[in-house]
């Protein structure tokens, strides 16, 4: 058994086109992460199809309606482990009206695959898909550069599309980005190494993310425990246990910190960190557990633990960049739920700052329109103080949903500046 | 490499126990569904340790076929007593006896697709707002779509194409009057990853996932067991084996494979050298290409 390997969640963004679903059979087929009666489903499906072979984008089909289209339209998540890591791959759709999917995908991730083709290099739709990666601060990003067999294997091709991105780039936060040439198509330099680049000297994409550093993905410095929940078993041997359910958000507890409880601004001292029958000495995101104070203290779900001499902002008036997710629009000063950690408070949408076109970046300070799938830069005022770090500091103290009480439907989601 | 960072069994873990206690925190009666299988058992091992050194705050639903294994029954009274937790069991056979549903006809009837109108009824005699289930999404393609929060429309069903997007670890609850969520705390287990966590946790599950001997019948490329519900045709012939179930569900439907894995370490290296999938062996879900797809719009688990 595997002990200590890690989990690394990633995503993939581009279309059928790019060979996306190509590149993501490829990895499960060479990986053997692809079982038997899998294999038999979809080479009949490929013979009836009358394609050569098997074609490996078979393998990531989902709903009927997504079958019967050839194309991807929800989110869908695939597993494979090697000795080394385990995976989850976040299956995303490419097209635009689909940001929403991909924000979706990426909002967990670890690292972003974002595909190129080596014939046509950097697009509009690539520029999107990097800039929604950096949006929501994935960690590494990985430029796929494929279809390399369609350009004779030239590491001109290879150069074009990396210079392209990094121009495209270097106007985006990301912190790592590597380039990778390959063809998910014949399987070179996807898990085997390509015996036609030998210009490239970099590993192949499964070596790539079995190795690359994400340790320090999690912000480790801020400690952050939004309550979850409050147990009281009040039965024989736990007659007093007052213990604070959740799960650690960033940063480490230890037995004995002083701790303040936001926003009531109490402080106390950590009695313990239980999880189940242990007790721990120390405890780091993203563990679940349960704490309990020296002192008795009215705490409740949405209150915050923090260690007292680093504190998140408390504030009703939040910044944030706003990813519209619904068919019906925001309508003007409109009232919605904010959720914050596990924090709920009413909200209102004070102003529109400016809307940023996803494709060329540009700020247009005229359009107010929240509709589907925008990105906005929004001041919003809630009823209540929530406790907010940046989201480039913290993606989970950063981070909020927007729910319309009419349609108790998640309408938007932001990441606080 | 920093001592601060979790492995993957542990990461997993802490993630359902989060989901678990947003269900809590979040809904007025939450119950887990439970089959007796391993991965209902696995939640609610997970339920135990997330309110610990409270009860689990659940009730048990089992959705009684009629049909059953009698190991998994009695696995499943005998785990309510230990937990000393309330069960709910909604019946099949009481459904048929109302006229709400009509048993099925010929040699491959089951009561598979009967157990939706069951579900969705004691769902809402028990005004249950959140069914916690095992469900996975890498058991099978509609399963792989699936949220942690998942709403369900007061016809209890399931709409796959207008799903609520799920950003981060927030989730989002909300429901009317009528309607209902489902909840999958371990949507991103595998099937190896559940043997793992049922072998370094110690786990008890049925004596079925054990290699026994028992009386089967070749159908579907799988070893149905020979019950008194099995129609037997007359080309089929009873035999005794060595075998063990990989998932449990309706005795009629189920199917085992030959195995000498008696141990949780012999199953656990026998999972991860197999070639097929888990649910190859259910005959429920070969119906279709997209059988289970359609099963889960009806409001199936």
């Amino acid at each position: 058994m595997i002990d200590n390997n890690q989990l690394l969640r990633f995503t993939t963004a581009g279309s059928v086109d790019d060979g996306k679903s190509t590149l993501i059979g490829r990895l499960l087929y060479d990986s053997k992460s692809i079982f038997e009666d899998q294999l038999e489903a979809v080479e009949n499906t490929s013979k009836r199809k009358g394609h050569e072979g098997v074609d490996l984008a078979l393998f990531t089909d989902g709903l009927r309606d997504e079958r019967e289209q050839g194309i991807t339209i929800d989110v869908a998540y695939r597993y494979f482990t090697t000795p080394k890591r385990k995976f989850i791959i976040a299956d995303t759709p490419g097209h635009i009206q689909y940001t929403r999917n991909m924000v979706t995908g990426a909002s967990t991730a670890n690292a972003a695959l974002i595909l190129v083709d080596a014939r046509h290099g950097v697009i509009e739709q690539t520029r999107r898909h990097a800039f929604i990666a950096s949006l929501l601060q994935i960690p590494h990003i990985i430029v796929c550069v494929n279809k390399m067999d369609l350009v004779d294997y030239k590491e001109e091709a290879y150069n074009n599309v990396l210079s392209q991105f990094e121009e495209f780039s270097s106007k985006l936060l990301v912190k790592d980005v590597r380039f990778i040439p390959m063809s998910a198509l014949l399987g070179d330099n996807v898990v085997n190494r390509s015996e036609h680049m030998d210009w490239y000297q970099g590993a192949p994409l499964l070596h790539t993310l079995e190795t690359m550093h994400i340790s320090s993905d999690i912000n480790k410095v801020d400690a952050r425990f939004p309550v979850q929940t409050v147990l009281r078993p009040q039965r024989e041997g736990f007659i007093d246990y007052r213990g604070y359910a959740g799960r650690i958000a960033s940063g480490v507890f230890r037995t004995g910190d002083e701790v303040t409880v936001m926003p009531s601004g109490f402080t106390s001292k950590i009695k313990s960190i239980d999880a189940y029958d242990e007790i721990l000495d120390e405890a780091f995101a993203p563990m679940s557990v349960s704490i309990t104070l020296e002192d008795d203290i009215d705490i409740s779900r949405g209150d915050m633990l923090v260690r007292s001499n680093n504190k998140p902002e408390a504030s009703q008036d939040i910044e944030v960049m706003l990813c519209w997710l619904n068919n019906v629009d925001a309508k003007p000063r409109a009232k919605y739920t904010i959720k914050h950690t596990s924090n709920d408070q009413k909200a209102m949408i004070k102003e529109v700052v400016y809307k940023i076109d996803i494709n060329t970046l540009e700020r247009n300070s005229e359009d107010k329109t929240l509709s589907m799938n925008s990105i906005s830069k929004v001041k919003i005022r809630t009823t209540k103080p929530l406790m907010i770090d940046s989201y480039r500091e913290n993606r989970t103290t950063g981070s909020i949903i927007l729910v319309d009480d009419a349609t108790n439907e998640t309408v938007a989601a932001g990441m606080i500046v | 490499m920093s001592k601060y960072y979790l492995n993957y069994l542990d990461e997993l873990e802490s993630e359902a126990i989060y989901v678990l206690r947003e269900v809590w925190a979040q809904f007025q009666n939450p119950v887990i569904l439970f089959s007796g299988g391993k991965d209902s058992i696995v939640v609610t091992h997970l339920a135990k340790k997330a309110f610990y050194p409270s009860k689990i705050p659940f009730s048990l639903m089992h959705v009684d076929t009629g049909h059953n294994f009698s190991e998994t029954i009695k696995f499943r009274d005998d785990l309510i007593k230990e937990l000393g937790v309330n069960l709910i069991v909604g019946s099949v056979q009481e459904s048929i006896n109302e006229g709400r549903v009509a048993e099925e006809k010929g040699k491959n009837a089951t009561r598979n697709a009967l157990q939706i109108t069951t579900l969705l009824d004691a769902i809402e005699s028990n005004k249950v707002d959140c069914a916690i289930g095992g469900g996975r999404r890498d058991e099978e393609k509609a399963r792989a779509k699936e949220r942690f929060f998942s709403h369900r429309d007061d016809f209890g069903q399931w709409d796959p194409k207008n799903q609520r997007p799920e950003l981060w670890n927030i989730f989002n609850g909300k429901h009317f009057e009528g309607e209902h969520f489902r909840a999958f705390p371990i949507s991103n287990w595998t099937e190896m990853d559940v043997w793992n966590y049922i072998k370094r946790e110690n786990i008890e599950i049925p004596s079925l996932y054990f290699a026994h001997e028992r009386e089967v019948v070749w159908r579907q490329n799988s070893w149905i067991p020979n019950s008194e519900f099995l129609n037997l045709e007359e080309n089929e012939e009873v035999v005794t084996k060595k075998i063990r179930f990989r998932t449990l569900g309706d005795i009629t439907i189920t199917g085992g494979i030959e195995s000498d894995a008696d141990t949780v370490e012999k199953i656990a290296q026998e999972v991860s050298a197999m070639r097929q999938t888990e649910r190859g062996n259910r005959s429920d879900d070969k119906r279709s290409e997209s059988a289970m797809e359609d099963r889960k719009k009806q409001g199936y688990f």
